[in-house]
């Protein structure tokens, strides 16, 4: 058993590693990700970024050749461990990608699907209502539920697929670079919603945009490659006041304050 | 700083006109092939069409007015059978009472046996279309010289007739429904065979086996190279295996059939369904790729399982290509001859397939049966024929297309 106090965080690593093969894109990760907080990983394109947080909902599983060395653990389990189910983790740990991906289908269907194959028995138009409501889309398309998810604009997209994944009650959502593909006036919109997760959910972003990551965040992951490895590594985790405003390494001075490469 | 020289002025205009040379000479290369390829096909079309309409010169055994008052199509049921009593032997009347009696035969069936045995046609010359239409004088002129008595008609070998009466040893009287039936028959136990197996063997490949690992690999080329095998190497391994190894199988003995031998319908089905069966898995497997990853993401990040993202995402955003990919597939086995001659069609049929466990006929074989005879009027009916399988390959396509534009998804 793992001592009471791992319970603390919303999820750790430990000597975390990443491999695609023999390349070890991510080296020696050690985090501890707050409850109920936001936390940005930030770091040059190639570092390892989406690879990290993909570990975190075993989504790296689908490329073959990849494995970790080390541990994740939620709530004290390693989620790399044996008898760990990797369809559980990902109901437990949801995601949204960074370009909107809704299932061709109805805006109804689309929370609804996810809701259904995980054995929900409720009552399917609430919990449509209500992740919806969540989601800040609903009054912009309550009227609409059964039209294609396709006809709506990328910021509700993104937003119908953060509703899809409230809507499966997961304790972490992790977003990749979630406004990437969206104006700014829908980046915006996604940024306010996150400020309401924040409240039921630990939120874990990748982002490239430093302002993003300064307005929305609480903490800051710095992640850099390593020069001789080419293998990414956090070298600073710390709020993210700190990480803006007096970082203790000299790379992440650089890079934030714009001085980077 | 390095000097860069580009042509000026004159050069420059020089050059410029040269590129437009050499594209124009280029662009009339490209037109001249195509101009080719379709100059070679509207040939291969019109041959075709060509035999299969045109002028008919032939003859009576029987003058149809020497043997009755009124015109034959006007005569009722009762009248042609007593014209039958009256000009048949009687040996020859009660063979026939016997295959089915004569009064239950209907006025159409009763006024062809008049037709084929009393008047008894018999084709002396055919014409093809082209010249029937442009030198109609010239073919009269020919017919009268050559052919004293005999009847010039204008026919046209393609007709309904032709699509429902059944093989004949005259051509005259016979009809592609034996053959068109049969090519339904194989065609659909080819496509109810390899449909479900291809795409499940794709659905594997695609999804769950590991692409990159070796034995992957193997597989994924051998179906590559199997959709390039020759068909004949198919009709020999259906031969071996379906008509020969299985034959209590294909020839129903295993449910009481006793009357046939494994060269049946299902053994040719099932023959042409592996011969389809590489390019049904190669198109699914097209249709699967073509299914967005971050549509899989979506399900998986969602928690579901690979059975579910399959199910509910991969294989209904696949279908419209699977479908597409199977009806070209339909299309490829309907008109193969070379398995089929080699799983053994047989060569003179005249029931309609009654089950997957009957002697069987197919529109190429009865193609090729009938241009391989001598006279003139089977080539026509040869092209007719043809043109049938040309009508049923364009339906095949236009359905597939149809398919495609209906169901295609932007994503
Ligand atoms: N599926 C994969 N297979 C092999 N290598 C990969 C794969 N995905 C990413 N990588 C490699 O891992 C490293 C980190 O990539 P990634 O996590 O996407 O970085 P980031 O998100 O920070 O831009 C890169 O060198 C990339 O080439
Ligand atoms: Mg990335």
């Amino acid at each position: 058993m793992q001592p009471a106090n791992n319970t603390q965080y919303a999820i750790e690593t430990r000597n975390l590693s990443i491999f695609y093969g023999e390349f070890e894109a991510v080296t020696n990760v050690n985090l501890q990700i707050e409850k109920q907080k936001i936390t940005a990983i930030i770091g040059p394109s190639g570092c390892g970024k989406s690879t990290l947080l993909r570990a975190f909902n075993r989504m790296n599983d689908f490329v073959p050749t990849s494995h970790v060395r080390g541990e994740i653990l939620l709530q004290g389990t390693n989620l790399y461990g044996k008898e760990i189910d990797p369809v559980e983790v990902r109901r437990r740990i949801g995601m949204v990608f960074q370009k909107p991906n809704p299932f061709p289908k109805s805006i109804y269907e689309n929370i609804a699907w996810g809701a259904r194959i995980n054995g929900y028995k409720g009552n399917m138009d609430e919990l449509v209502e209500q992740s919806l409501r969540a989601a800040a889309l609903w009054d912009e398309v309550k009227d609409k539920l059964k039209q294609s998810a396709y006809a709506l604009s990328g910021g509700q997209q993104q937003r119908l697929c953060i509703a899809r994944t409230i809507a499966i009650q997961p304790e972490i959502i992790l977003m990749d670079e979630p406004a990437s593909a969206l104006d700014p006036i829908a980046t915006l919109k996604i940024e306010e919603l996150m400020q309401e997760l924040k409240r039921n959910y630990t939120i874990i972003i990748v982002t490239h945009n430093m302002q993003q990551a300064a307005r929305v965040s609480d903490y800051t992951a710095m992640m850099m490659l390593h020069g001789d490895t080419r293998s990414g590594t956090v070298i600073e985790y710390d709020r993210t006041d700190v990480i803006f405003t007096r970082p203790k390494d000299k790379r992440t001075e650089d890079y934030v304050t714009g001085r980077f490469g | 700083m390095p000097s860069f020289t580009y042509p000026e002025k004159n050069e420059l205009e020089r050059f410029v006109a040269a590129r437009y040379r050499t594209g124009w000479v280029w662009q009339v290369i490209f037109l001249s092939a195509l101009i080719i390829a379709i100059f070679s096909l509207s040939a291969l079309l019109l041959n075709i069409v060509d035999g299969a309409f045109g002028y008919v010169a032939y003859e009576f055994k029987k003058d149809p007015l020497t043997i009755s008052e009124k015109p034959l199509d006007q005569l009722n049921q009762q009248e042609l059978i007593a014209l039958l009593q009256a000009n048949l032997s009687r040996g020859a009347y009660n063979k026939l009472n016997n295959e089915k009696p004569m009064e239950s035969r209907s006025q159409g069936e009763l006024y062809n046996l008049v037709i084929e045995r009393i008047i008894q046609v018999k084709t002396l010359q055919t014409y093809p279309l082209f010249r029937s239409l442009f030198e109609k004088a010239a073919i009269e002129a020919e017919v009268s010289e050559r052919y004293p008595g005999a009847r010039l008609e204008f026919r046209s070998w393609l007709s309904p007739t032709f699509l429902t009466t059944p093989q004949s040893s005259k051509a005259e009287f016979a009809g592609v429904r034996t053959a068109v039936l049969g090519s339904l028959w194989l065609v659909g136990i080819a496509i109810a065979f390899a449909l479900p197996v291809g795409v499940g063997a794709a659905v594997y490949l695609q999804e769950y086996a590991n692409k990159k690992s070796f034995i992957s690999r193997v597989i994924q080329t051998n179906i590559n190279n199997l959709a390039g095998v020759p068909s004949i190497v198919y009709g020999m391994l259906g031969l071996a295996i379906f008509v020969r190894a299985w034959e209590p199988f294909t020839s129903g003995a295993m449910f009481g059939i006793t009357d046939t031998n494994g060269r049946t319908i299902l053994s040719a089905g099932l023959t042409m369904g592996i011969l389809v069966l590489p390019l049904v898995i190669i198109n699914a497997q097209e249709a699967i790729k073509a299914v967005p990853d971050s549509l899989r993401q979506a399900a998986y990040g969602v928690g579901a399982t690979r059975w579910q993202t399959v199910w509910h995402h991969v294989l209904p955003n696949a279908l419209p290509g699977i479908l597409t990919g199977s009806i070209l597939a339909m299309s490829r086995a309907i008109g193969e001859t070379a398995p089929l001659i080699v799983v053994g069609a047989s060569t003179f049929i005249t029931i309609d397939p009654q089950s997957p466990f009957t002697k069987f006929t197919a529109l190429p074989i009865q193609i090729y049966q009938w241009t391989s005879r001598a006279q003139s009027e089977f080539q026509a009916i040869a092209a007719a024929a043809i043109l049938v399988l040309l009508g049923l390959l364009l339906t095949l396509n236009a359905t597939a297309i149809l398919l495609r534009n209906r169901f295609q998804r932007r994503w």
